[in-house]
């Protein structure tokens, strides 16, 4: 076949097999970062018009238009441009940039909600439609709610469920649509679908109504590129294709679905193979290559969703979570890192900082040093860059996986999740101590006990009331889950995200946790100072009087460290006692995204001297001020956390002045890579850096308008620090930012 | 045996070569007029807390695995860690076994016999010039600096790695004659590898009003970007080594 010619073939010409191709065609490079260009005339253009548009966005209230009268799917909308003349590659969401359109499938009340946020009103034919014909995933959910999951929800003990928005967090292996073209990938779903003929019980029937979908979906994306002059029946036949093509399945999945976290996967490698073809046979320069990454990142940065303010609240500053897995180490020993590594890196610098993609570096002891560097110098100029260990994930996921949402890996193409938010652990301590009474409204919420008795509590009698809590948690998180991803499988199908999936998946259901540490300073305060309670005229307890010291999780101290492992470790099994949706593997993280804060708000004073409403800390942070050791001491305590029992991942965020990382720009860099190598050789799995000064950042909420650029990790994603809530950007500030005294 | 440590930190970029597990010993003799850890001046203080060499050795090792390409090590720091030389010895001995990079930051204002007890366990010093002009010295630290001055000749002599740290106070230690003599005397001496500049700055001064200590520079402003650089440039041009300066 021409578009194969020169690659060596392999298992991956008659299976689909997107690793196989990758793994016996590409060409490793441990070279510098001189030969990168800079944007191409074409790029430079095009981007100032986006700059503008972008602005005028910021201007809008932060969004720029809505199409409230036609439902996204994949073929609803005409092609759209933004300077036919100067796009290299092709492909909006709506018919014009920034345009957000309804996704009313995820959920009709959201898309009215959103609609009206912003001044506009949904169709009312629409309305009606959806009303009387056609239920949604989000009223699906709520016909099916219990009133005890309802209460749950809303006292914040469990919430950011994706019960009215999508789900995300699958990760469509959009690389086949370029390897194989769509005709091949529709045949071989057609061949699944025939083999599901012998007895028809619930699953084998879904599953065939499943891939039934699925087939159509691949042919909407084929007339959706049609209608851009493309025909992606058949393979890309040089790198322009390959990205154009590849971008195609990716701009399918993000009209169909409004998930809060829609991966790309892990494709720079993968095109790398494309353009070292194009390359060596002179077809295209360096400069073309790098212009063809720069045009599909800018792509990437336009995508928009219509969301309400209370989702807002949970995922701050609009983030989608367009992940890219970059570099790594294969199992046979050899890098993942390509030239192409290193172009799409080099966007930051071509187009400036930006949190889209999230840009996810697969970290491994192996990398090649020019690569480790010119990343971590990278990093200090634009904390966009967020580190995931790839030695300890390879271990579990191999080494063709990518990163949904933050720190979630699953093999691509063979894996996905349910995505399942989190918990809050540090009210449900309080409801241990309250019998299940919430602290802050009075309700019997959680299981119910007697109030605790005593003024002065003792560790072991908490625990044991601690753990019936999470007896009561895990089995009504669970059974929540399954509500939600039954209905949204019934009501609002990833038809398009699965079509790029093998037919038969392994499925995690991620589950989550907030408030780790401190609920682990609480439990150490019980354990290793007085902690008395305070109760209210109703007999709940609401406040705590602490005489003494007590080990805290950010010292590398393992009295306190070793409690927040054995929480991970038993909120896990717990879960693991109640049975899942479609058999899905029990997973959890640590990981707060920006609800942190929202989290605190709902949850009363805490044991640890944590005071009503204040925020928890981000993902596993410590929580901040509690460091009195400095920053090692911190990681020691976060690289404890047992990410075997934590697979779906462990986000630390960590901030630091750049005078403290060191003197001169060689200092920082060589200081920031021994700081990387250390902290992930003990086991640990994530962390973000932030290199800022604090003023900036001040600045920056005073003079918004000078700032349109700057870009700051929160928990597992980066975000334009002032498309942030003030109450989100003085959290920030608040945090443990390292500085030199 | 104990040490009576103040503090610790273990992520320092600027006490030594790359990641440092810094150890701040408590007590202190010299009573410098812009010291900004005044708390750790007495020598017994219930803030401060009791190590044993082995304990601060676990402590030490967790860090370890920071301390990259021979970058990277602990540095003992105070107070005057001095103070409490046969604890520092050992701990500093104890790093070079486990292959740790060691570092000492003294005011070097103590008796030779001292110093030579760490000599051998020690990769590096940290050495201050509180000033070059004795009185003066008096005057800001409370003790001339005839043994600051013999100390680093003694070091200079043994060709021990030597980063020279000059605070630049305004009006008290940027007369540049001073300076000129300064950088004439740090060319004098064979092992100094780099200078650090560090602008005095005023972060620690609400630790002096907690301790009821009377604070004298109150009307002192930190040093402008401009009165660094022209120290830097006197010094770097006498001696002919690196001046660093964070600003």
């Amino acid at each position: 076949m021409l578009a194969w010619a020169d690659f060596n073939l392999g298992k991956w010409t008659h299976d689909i097999d997107v690793r196989d191709f990758i793994q016996k065609n590409y060409v490793p490079y441990t070279g510098e970062a001189d030969f990168l260009t800079s944007a191409s005339k074409k790029t430079k253009l095009l981007w100032e018009k986006c700059q503008s548009l972008l602005k005028e966005e910021i201007a809008h209230k932060g969004v720029l238009s809505v199409d409230a009268d036609s439902p996204i799917n994949i073929t609803s909308h005409p092609p759209g441009y933004i300077a036919p003349d100067l796009e290299v590659i092709v492909g909006l969401q709506t018919d014009t940039a920034l345009k957000r359109a309804i996704n009313i499938y995820g959920g009709l009340r959201h898309s009215k909600q959103a609609t009206e946020a912003y001044d506009y009103k949904l169709n009312p034919d629409l309305e009606e439609f959806f009303l009387k014909h056609r239920r949604t995933h989000n009223d699906g959910v709520f016909a099916a709610y219990t009133p005890e999951m309802k209460l749950a929800r809303k006292v914040g003990i469990i919430t950011g469920l994706p019960d009215s928005y999508g789900r995300g967090r699958i990760i469509g292996d959009y690389r086949r649509v370029a390897l194989y073209g769509v005709d091949r990938l529709i045949k071989a779903k057609k061949y699944d679908l025939s083999m599901i003929n012998n007895e028809m019980n619930i699953d084998k029937i879904r599953l065939r109504e499943e891939l039934f979908d699925q087939i159509t979906a691949l042919e909407e994306l084929k007339t959706m590129a049609g209608s851009y002059g493309y025909d992606i029946s058949q393979p890309a036949k040089n790198a322009k294709e390959a990205v154009q093509w590849l971008y195609f399945g990716f701009l399918a999945a993000i009209k169909e679905q409004n998930g809060a976290a829609m991966s790309i996967g892990r494709i720079s490698t993968f095109l790398d193979i494309y353009i070292e073809r194009d390359l060596y046979k002179g077809l295209i320069t360096e400069e073309e290559a790098q212009e063809l990454i720069d045009q599909l990142v800018i792509k990437l940065r336009l995508v928009r969703h219509l969301r309400t303010p209370a989702y807002s609240e949970i995922f701050a500053g609009d983030p989608n979570w367009i992940t890219e897995a970059i570099g790594g180490v294969g199992i046979d020993g050899r890098t993942l890192v390509t030239k192409n590594s290193f172009r799409f890196l080099n966007t930051l610098t071509n187009l400036g900082p930006a949190p889209e993609p999230n840009m996810t570096v697969l970290w491994s002891q192996n990398l090649p040093p020019n690569f480790i560097n010119y990343v971590a110098r990278l990093s200090i100029e634009t904390s966009a860059i967020q580190y995931e260990n790839d030695d300890l994930m390879r271990e579990y996921f191999g080494d063709d996986y990518g990163i949904a949402c933050c720190v979630s890996a699953m093999r691509l193409g063979k894996e996905t999740q349910y995505f399942g938010a989190r918990c809050n652990l540090a009210k449900l301590l309080l409801y241990a101590l309250n019998g299940g009474i919430d602290e802050l409204t009075g309700q019997q919420v959680g299981a119910k006990t007697p109030i605790y008795e005593e003024e002065l509590l003792d560790y072991d009698k908490v625990i044991e009331r601690f753990n019936i809590q999470m007896d009561w948690l895990a089995k009504l998180y669970v059974n929540t889950m399954n509500i939600i991803h039954y209905m949204h499988d019934k009501y609002a199908y990833e038809r398009i995200e699965l079509a790029l999936h093998d037919s038969n998946l392994t499925k995690f259901m991620a589950f989550g946790i907030a408030g780790l540490s401190v609920v682990a300073d609480s439990l150490s305060a019980i354990k290793y100072a007085r902690v008395k309670v305070v109760k209210n005229e109703a007999g709940i307890i609401t406040d705590f009087i602490t005489e003494g010291d007590f080990p805290k999780f950010g010292n590398d101290d393992n009295r306190v460290d070793l409690i927040g492992v054995k929480l991970v470790e038993t909120f896990l099994h717990k879960c693991q006692n109640y049975s899942t949706y479609k058999n899905a593997i029990h997973t959890l993280s640590i990981l707060t995204i920006t609800s942190n804060v929202m989290y605190g708000k709902h949850t009363g004073t805490t044991p640890d001297g944590r005071k009503k409403g204040e925020p928890l800390a981000p993902g596993a942070n410590p929580l901040h001020g509690r460091e009195e050791h400095g920053a090692i001491a911190a990681c020691n305590s976060v690289a404890k956390l047992p990410y075997s029992k934590a697979k779906d991942g462990i986000s630390f965020t960590f901030s630091i002045v750049p005078n403290a990382l060191g003197t001169s720009d060689t200092e920082r860099v060589d200081n920031l890579v021994a700081l990387l190598k250390g902290y992930f050789a003990q086991d640990a799995h994530h962390i973000n850096i932030n290199v800022f000064n604090l003023d900036t950042l001040k600045d920056a909420i005073e003079h918004p308008e000078e700032y349109p650029d700057l870009t700051i990790r929160v928990s597992g994603y980066a975000v334009h620090f002032i498309k942030l809530s003030r109450e989100h950007q003085e959290e920030i500030i608040a945090r443990t930012f390292y500085q030199t005294m | 045996m104990y040490g009576l440590i103040h503090s610790i930190d273990t992520f320092s970029t600027l006490d030594g070569p790359g990641i440092r597990t810094v150890i701040f010993m408590q007590g202190c003799h010299l009573r410098c007029q812009y010291c900004h850890n005044p708390d750790t001046w007495a020598i017994q203080s219930n803030n401060a807390k009791r190590y044993r060499v082995n304990e601060l050795m676990q402590i030490i090792l967790r860090s370890k695995p920071y301390f990259a390409n021979q970058q990277g090590g602990i540095t003992f720091s105070g107070g005057e860690p001095l103070l409490q030389t046969d604890f520092i010895r050992s701990v500093l001995e104890n790093c070079q076994t486990n292959g740790i990079h060691t570092a000492l930051d003294s005011s070097l204002y103590v008796k030779t016999s001292l110093l030579k007890k760490v000599l051998p366990y020690t990769n590096l010093f940290l050495a201050d010039i509180k000033h070059f002009d004795s009185d003066k010295s008096h005057k800001l630290t409370g003790l001339p600096n005839d043994l600051n001055l013999a100390n680093l000749r003694l070091l200079s002599a043994a060709y021990i790695p030597i980063w020279i740290r000059y605070v630049v106070v305004p009006g008290l230690t940027d007369d540049k004659t001073d300076v000129i003599k300064l950088a004439n005397f740090i060319k004098s001496l064979n092992s100094v590898e780099r200078i650090d500049l560090l602008p005095y700055h005023t972060l620690g001064v609400h630790k002096w009003d907690i301790l009821a200590y009377q604070y004298e520079l109150d009307q002192v402003l930190p040093p402008s970007a401009e009165d660094i650089k022209s120290i830097q440039n006197i010094i770097a041009n006498i001696t002919n080594i690196k001046v660093y300066a964070n600003i």
